[in-house]
């Protein structure tokens, strides 16, 4: 046995070890998102061209583009965050404004948790079962309500946390120089909160913009271009699931295309916000 | 002189609510009020309506529904038992993957990263994050199936001894796409979520107790396991525990690489299916009532399931910590 350095040395393997693990945990996160990266454009690029943005999704083997399935998701997110801003900023207002500790206010903050990461599919299961059997049809609208109810949570949180880092000697403020309450909120702390509250929309929109399950049996698809939203609606997450699975080439390619404009628009979407969040009102 | 009115008001940080009004004042409240009930009534709907919605699967199949592995639309016989495990073993794998990657992430990005690295490797973590499920799955089965079939699953399957147990294990197709591949495109699903947690738990460590520690004459490992984590507990268990929760529900990304089988998944390269792609897969085909019915209390299932790991992971890492 060697006691005295014995330790010392297994002190300074256990370290070495450890600290070459962090660095490999860390590499392979990075790696990964790299490699997904390369692949969405190595993939991707060769099918982007105007026919993109112009044609709608094609039969197999003939020529077309995304514009049916992209126009339909930008009309579902808009519907949706519309809805979803409302009920947010109001819900979140509430919560900071209103309910601070009550009993009701910490049930609703817990419930509100729970539903910001509650498998986003049974929204959809939800969404078809008080929507679409009812009315007997999928529709856009139909997945923009579902959308909606994904966004609305993290707004609510979002906004929630902002408002509470609004300082009480505004408020004080506000009411001192005789503003009701709705007023000091509207115009003094919202306003105070703005860019806080632009980022929690902007990350809600990032995460709907990708969300394919809770569309799959509420807007469906379509094959054509159709601004109809009480018809089932074309969208880029149900295309790209149903052309990547498909045994066609071109269909694909189009998937590829598809997955890389989505990437690519979530991943710019959450910068922006990340950089909005790092501005001094918010810290 | 402190009197014991002060201390007890400095103790409750709660600022002092300011007067209520009437008229718009009450109008505001009661429509901030109507929209956080709202959200309260979304989630009593989504219960109601699927545990309506799958009544009708648990009447015909009673408790068996949850024992039986057989699920044939053919016949009308729905078990959900099957999915139900391949639920549980993606997500426990899932778990042990990212767990120990995720730790190690935080880790790095508090303790060890330097300072001109951080925010570039804090942005890509967080990127990781919000890459759309259905990318996971298109990446997945198009380009790490392949590469996963090649590299590690045919040594494998070929350096195993014929007959033994892990042959039995390693059994089947491969082609990339089955139990193990899912659990490994979840793992990374899940890990940046569980990191990011654990980077902003980790920040919450008062710097004296790390400081000391280090002023011992401990060296960073000693630190993290006997100062730091100790220190974040209960919050980290919560992190972990809300990353179980995204594995379980987790769609697209599973639906692509699983290999959409029924029945009980007996080797980790089997395919197999989650209560979330059996859903997507076949809800907007099913036409039978039963059918769609035993679908709907799939998902009564797997909402049970996930609220459980959900509720226990909010309670454990509390507030203070976004998530």
């Amino acid at each position: 046995m060697t006691v005295a350095t014995g330790p010392r040395l297994s002190r300074r393997i256990s370290e070495g070890v450890f600290l070459v693990f962090c660095w490999i945990a860390t590499l392979v996160a990075v790696l990964a998102l790299a490699a997904i990266l390369w692949s969405l454009l190595s993939q991707g690029i060769g099918g982007l061209d105007l026919n993109i943005f112009t044609k709608s999704t094609p039969a197999p083997g003939s020529e077309g583009g995304l514009l049916n399935a992209i126009l339909g998701s930008l009309m579902m997110c808009a519907v949706a965050m519309v809805a979803a801003v409302i009920v947010g900023i109001l819900a979140g207002t509430w919560l900071s404004e209103f309910a601070r500790d009550s009993y009701y206010g910490k049930v609703i903050r817990f419930l509100n948790d729970v539903l910001l990461s509650a498998p986003s599919i049974l929204v959809g299961l939800f969404v078809y079962y008080i929507l679409v059997a009812p009315l007997k049809g999928f529709s856009g609208f139909a997945g923009a309500v579902a959308l909606a109810l994904i966004a609305a949570p993290v707004i609510t949180r979002t906004t929630e946390d902002v408002l509470r880092l609004q300082p009480v000697a505004l408020r004080e403020a506000s009411v001192a120089l005789g503003a009701p309450m709705w007023r000091t909120i509207l115009a003094v702390i919202w306003k105070a909160a703005r860019a806080g509250m632009l980022t929690g929309a902007l990350l809600a929109f990032a995460r709907i913009s990708g969300e394919t399950a809770p569309l799959l049996f509420t807007a469906l698809n379509n094959q054509f271009l159709s601004l109809d939203l009480t018809k089932p609606t074309a969208n880029l997450p149900v295309v790209i699931f149903n052309f990547a699975l498909s045994a066609y080439d071109d269909w694909r390619r189009l998937a590829w295309a598809g997955a890389m404009l989505i990437a690519a628009t979530v991943l710019t979407v959450t910068v922006v916000a990340r950089i909005l969040a790092r501005e001094p009102n918010r810290s | 002189m402190t009197t014991a009115a002060d201390v007890s008001a400095a103790d409750v940080p709660t600022p002092p609510r300011i007067a209520r009004g009437t008229g718009l004042d009450r109008a505001f409240e009661i429509l901030c009020f109507s929209a956080a009930t709202f959200l309260l009534t979304a989630l009593g709907g989504i219960v109601i309506s699927l545990a309506i919605g799958g009544w009708p699967a648990f009447e015909a199949f009673g408790f068996g529904f949850f024992t039986s592995s057989n699920w044939d639309p053919v016949q009308e016989i729905y078990g959900a038992a099957g999915a139900v495990t391949g639920t549980l073993v993606t997500a426990t794998l899932a778990l042990l993957f990212a767990l120990p990657l995720a730790f190690g992430i935080a880790i790095f990005l508090v303790e060890l990263c330097p300072p001109i690295l951080r925010r570039t490797i804090g942005t890509a973590v967080e990127l990781l994050a919000g890459i759309p499920s259905i990318v996971y799955g298109m990446w997945g089965l198009f380009v790490f199936a392949p590469w996963f079939a090649k590299h590690v699953q045919m040594p494998i399957m070929m350096s195993v001894e014929p007959g033994s147990f892990w042959e039995k294990i390693t059994a089947g197709v491969p082609n990339g796409a089955g139990i193990l591949s899912a659990s490994i495109i979840l793992a990374i699903m899940i890990l940046p979520f569980i990191a990011a947690t654990t980077r902003e738990l980790l920040l919450t460590i008062p710097p004296q107790v790390r400081e000391s520690a280090y002023g011992l004459g401990s060296t960073t490992f000693e630190v993290i396991t006997k100062v730091s984590l100790p220190y974040i507990r209960t919050g980290a268990i919560g992190a972990v525990m809300l990353g179980l929760g995204r594995a379980l529900g987790e769609t697209m990304a599973v639906t692509f690489i699983i290999g959409n089988s029924h029945g009980f998944p007996t080797s980790i390269f089997a395919s197999g299916s989650t209560i979330a792609s059996t859903i997507a897969n076949e809800f907007a085909e099913a036409t039978d009532r039963l059918h769609s019915a035993s679908l709907i209390a799939l998902g009564l299932v797997l909402f049970v399931i996930t609220f459980a790991v959900l509720a226990l992971a909010r309670l454990l890492i509390g507030r203070q910590v976004h998530a």
